[in-house]
């Protein structure tokens, strides 16, 4: 029996010689990165929609200090807590500060203005619209990502293809291709004391002969992700580069997920959420509620490209949120909902250090519905454009049925 | 005669079952497992002895004692629930005795941090400040647990968990925590088989949700006074104006669906008519109240609905007119109720039955529920085992079914944040979902296979779950049909003796009773409802 080092130190393609890996370890290749690894997509979604004119800030614009007498965010330089300029008209909210590098060595693009061409501003249906891929549409019975997971493919797959650090699968994820769910590494695992391994064979055998089909999938995946974890000690992980993750839950999802890809599981999507960004009363500006969120949000994500290290070349990490939120603040120093919102892509591929998408403007008559922000990016062209450009897919649009995939609304993210 | 006429009724609902027989294991009677089905939907599923305690009082008789609580005695109950002194405190009390000494103590903490003229954070609260602030939660969650399992309301308990989901309130936000004792015990409990109207009204006015969803902060933009807690804060005026988070959520989520027919017009008029329902000052009880200095006065339209300017306080009572008796709430609600209680698509004939039944009864739910559970529908064999137990049910139908002893619900409490649902701390105002996708998923179930080995193997404090106990095994004889008085009767018992073969044979290739009932309770079967 190989011993956890060995198979560490070899890499997990090194075992199919010795006959030992279970026979998923044997594809390679389907969207293989230069370092001879296979590419990788980190979502994250900020449940709540975040307002987005708060993160990337239009400080060019005047509207913005017009709409936002009390929670705008200051314009670069005038104070300590002001925007960071990026480009002269945009600028980070400073709690987004541990980005910057990334910003800075072009590995940071941002979409602004995009979103979704339904109108909605319930939280629940336009979460759906972007997690189904397919706006305007509740019937969906599938998300885009795991659609992406369906296409035909020489080779079985990782049960740990794809994984979301969530207690439950995202909507995104959920769908014919298998996804494995769990809100800690640690916790997966059948624990019976002296008894686990007996326990283990025979929940298995339960779930392998049960008739209902629903359950004897996911008892199989589930199996099949447990047996392939033993290989992983979480208890013992420590991140690359001195990448310092929040203590948060989600700063510890996302060390999971680095710990995950780089014990070499077959990890090609990765899934981790956060809420709190529904900011109707004291939103806050450089600090304050919504700040809190974006250290955490920015700390996080920080820690896991350093950690990632040069993994980055093969992987990207895309953020997103369901829609932006009002222009004008409200009553209550908040923001009720809105539209169109911001985007963040990053890695090492990325046509990086660039604010993408058309600005629509922010005066009254530029605005959709006379009061939030237009979308002049569907967030569907930066979807396939991951998915075709980064991921390797040929034709994405079966994974967006209903939409007309053209290469030429791709907003640009990366090198062709 | 009446419990003959019942019996022959029930004998006539089962008559729908029949067909099913052939998809249900032949050891079982079938009207057994009608019983079985009831006793999963309108309850948290049946404990040793149920199933043969509902054949004795006939089926149809116990669907009806159950849409009439009030006539269930309960002290057993009330006898568990004794122990846990907050969940019979008005909010007052709350307030005085939990809420304000943690202000204070944090008061006291920040003064004494800018004392020292450090930058830093002030120390965190004392570990018994902590433990007194988490107090009323906890104890509201054993209270829903320990009513869950033990209380013989079963439908009741069912109904309050479904309604408090709908009218969800997220307990970690702000000070709701101390709010939702009284929000669940009188907002929610007293009207779950009532009027929806009183029901939505409820929610309306409690504290708890006025928090929840900012109402409490709405104003008319162009009122020249500010409110009465801006005035109580001078350090931190709140600006006034509209806040249009309730006046969304009331439409979508409470009343029409968000396919009812509004628009944005609407939510910023429905908005409008609910300026000024806040929360009053502390000093004044702090409960629910009319400050028509925040309220805009002036005419809305709410749905093709004129709303006279100057209606004060009664605008908001008008849209909950407008909103209950609209026919798109009517079929939100009977969509919400059938999937509860039939399946996660329900038949439309069913939904549009319970739609109408709901209109001609003014919103009446015991009428609307009566529908339901009467439908043939309900019974039909399509509907049996076709939902997956939300983790709540798992947890307390695991320990309905081995009779546990609960001293002490915390590990419960516990075991359900793991699962992915902790109590009262679901984050957005759609609540938990009620459908299988939900809740399937690879980590979810290693949870349960884990909390049911942690279960059977009475590693949970303050549970006890004895397998062999002569309470499981003679009053479970009668409803185990293949019960041989050892432990391999275990798997029959747990699953009222519809087990798959192959489940049987693998659970009783186990060695110990103790493994059988973990493996049970982790099998596929108990899994659904």
């Amino acid at each position: 029996m190989l011993s956890r080092r060995v198979f560490l130190k070899n890499g997990a393609f090194a075992l199919v010689s010795v006959g030992f890996a279970p026979s998923f370890l044997t594809r390679t290749a389907f969207a293989q990165g230069r370092a001879g690894r296979a590419k990788q997509l980190i979502a994250i979604f900020q449940r709540g929609a975040v307002d987005g004119l708060s993160v990337v800030v239009p400080f060019g614009d005047p509207e913005y200090y017009r709409a936002r007498p009390s929670i705008a965010i200051a314009q670069p330089g005038t104070n300590d807590r002001a925007a960071v300029d990026l480009d002269g008209f945009f600028g980070l909210n400073p709690r987004m500060r541990p980005l910057e590098p990334l910003w800075a060595t072009r590995q940071l693009a941002i979409v602004h203005a995009c979103g979704s061409p339904h109108s909605t501003r319930s939280h629940f249906d336009a979460q759906d619209y972007m997690e189904t891929g397919t706006p305007g549409v509740k019937s969906t019975g599938d998300g885009w990502l795991n659609r992406y997971l369906q296409a035909p493919r020489v080779e079985p797959a990782s049960p740990f293809r794809a994984v979301a650090l969530t207690g439950q699968l995202p909507r995104m994820l959920q769908g014919a291709s298998p996804a494995v769910a769990m809100s800690q590494i640690g916790q997966f695992a059948i624990r019976a004391g002296q008894d686990g391994a007996a326990a283990n064979s025979s929940f298995e055998a339960l779930y392998a002969s049960a008739a209902d089909v629903v359950l004897k999938g996911t008892g199989r995946d589930a199996f099949d992700a447990l047996k392939m974890l033993k290989t992983t000690d979480p208890s013992r992980y420590e991140p690359a580069a001195g990448a310092d993750y929040p203590r948060s839950a989600f700063g510890q999802a996302l060390k999971q997920i680095a710990q995950l890809s780089k014990a070499n599981l077959g990890v090609e999507v990765a899934f981790a959420e956060l809420g709190g960004w529904d900011t109707h009363i004291n939103q806050g500006a450089a600090q304050g509620q919504l700040a809190t969120r974006l250290d955490d949000f920015a700390r996080g994500i920080a820690a896991l490209t350093t950690d990632l290290g040069d993994r980055m070349e093969d992987t990207v990490v895309l953020t997103m949120s369901e829609f932006g939120r009002a222009i004008s603040e409200n009553g209550n120093r908040g923001t009720d909902h809105g539209h169109g919102n911001a985007m963040l892509v990053m890695g090492g591929g990325v046509r990086g250090g660039q604010v993408f998408g058309k600005w629509p403007g922010l005066a009254v008559p530029q605005r959709f519905e006379g009061r939030d922000l237009a979308v002049t990016t569907d967030f569907r062209d930066v979807f396939a454009e991951v998915v075709v450009r980064h991921l390797g897919v040929a034709d994405a649009k079966p994974i967006f049925p209903g939409y007309d995939v053209q290469a030429s609304r791709f907003p640009g993210l990366f090198r062709t | 005669m009446r419990k003959l006429l019942l019996q022959a009724a029930a004998a006539g609902l089962l008559v729908l079952t029949v067909p099913a027989a052939s998809l249900w294991s032949a050891a079982v009677r079938s009207d057994d497992r009608a019983i079985v089905h009831v006793l999963n939907r309108i309850g948290f599923g049946p404990r040793p002895g149920d199933v043969g305690r509902v054949r004795d009082l006939g089926l149809q008789h116990y669907i009806d004692q159950q849409l009439r609580p009030d006539r269930i005695a309960d002290a057993d109950t009330d006898a568990r629930l004794a122990g846990l002194t907050t969940i019979r405190m008005s909010e007052e009390a709350i307030r005085t005795q939990f809420e304000q000494p943690q202000i204070e103590a944090r008061r006291q903490r920040q003064l004494s941090a800018a004392g020292n003229g450090t930058e830093a954070q002030p120390p965190p609260p004392s570990p018994e400040m902590q433990a007194r602030s988490n107090q009323v939660m906890l104890e509201l969650s054993q209270q829903k647990l320990l009513r869950a399992i033990y209380s013989e309301r079963q439908l009741q308990e069912v109904l309050t968990d479904f309604w408090f989901n709908h009218f969800n309130v997220d307990a970690r936000k702000g000070r709701d925590r101390f709010l939702l004792t009284t929000y669940e015990r009188e907002a929610i409990r007293p009207h779950v088989l009532g009027k929806f109207r009183d029901l939505l009204e409820a929610t309306a006015k409690s504290p708890a949700m006025l928090f929840y969803l900012d109402n409490w902060m709405s104003a008319d933009p162009n009122a020249v006074r500010p409110g009465p807690r801006a005035a109580l804060r001078p350090g931190n005026r709140q600006r006034q104006g509209l806040n249009e988070n309730y006046g969304r959520e009331l439409m979508e989520l409470h009343t029409l669906g968000v396919d009812g027919g509004y628009t944005q017009q609407d939510v910023t008029d429905v908005a409008r008519a609910f300026t000024g329902w806040t929360i009053g000052n502390p000093r004044q009880g702090g409960g629910y109240t009319f400050d028509k200095r925040r309220h805009d006065g002036g005419e809305k339209i709410v749905l093709g609905h004129r709303i006279a300017a100057g209606g004060g306080e009664s605008d908001g009572e008008q849209v909950l007119d407008i909103l209950a008796a609209h026919p798109s709430t009517a079929r939100f609600i009977a969509t919400k109720l059938a999937r509860r209680f039939v399946s996660d698509t329900p038949p439309e004939a069913l939904v549009a039955r319970a739609a109408a039944r709901f209109r001609a009864t003014d919103g009446d739910i015991r009428e609307v529920m009566r529908t339901i559970l009467s439908s043939p529908e309900f019974l039909a064999p399509d509907a049996y085992r076709a939902k997956i137990k939300s983790p709540f049910e798992f947890i307390v139908s695991a320990m309905r079914a081995t009779a546990a002893e609960v001293q002490d619900a915390t590990p419960l409490v516990r075991a359900l944040q793991q699962l992915g649902m902790p109590l009262y701390a679901c984050q957005p105002p759609t609540g938990y979902k009620d459908t299988a996708e939900a809740w399937v998923n690879t980590g979810a179930l290693v949870n349960r296979m884990n909390i049911a080995l942690a279960l059977s193997s009475n590693r949970m404090r303050g549970i006890v779950i004895d397998i062999e106990s002569a309470d499981l095994s003679q009053q479970s004889v009668a409803d185990a049909p293949r019960s041989r008085g050892d432990g391999r009767d275990v798997v029959d018992r747990i699953l009222n003796g519809d087990a798959s073969d192959s489940t049987r044979a693998t659970v009783e290739k186990a060695t110990t009773a103790v493994q059988m009932a973990a493996l049970t309770l982790g099998s596929p079967e108990f899994q659904r409802r």
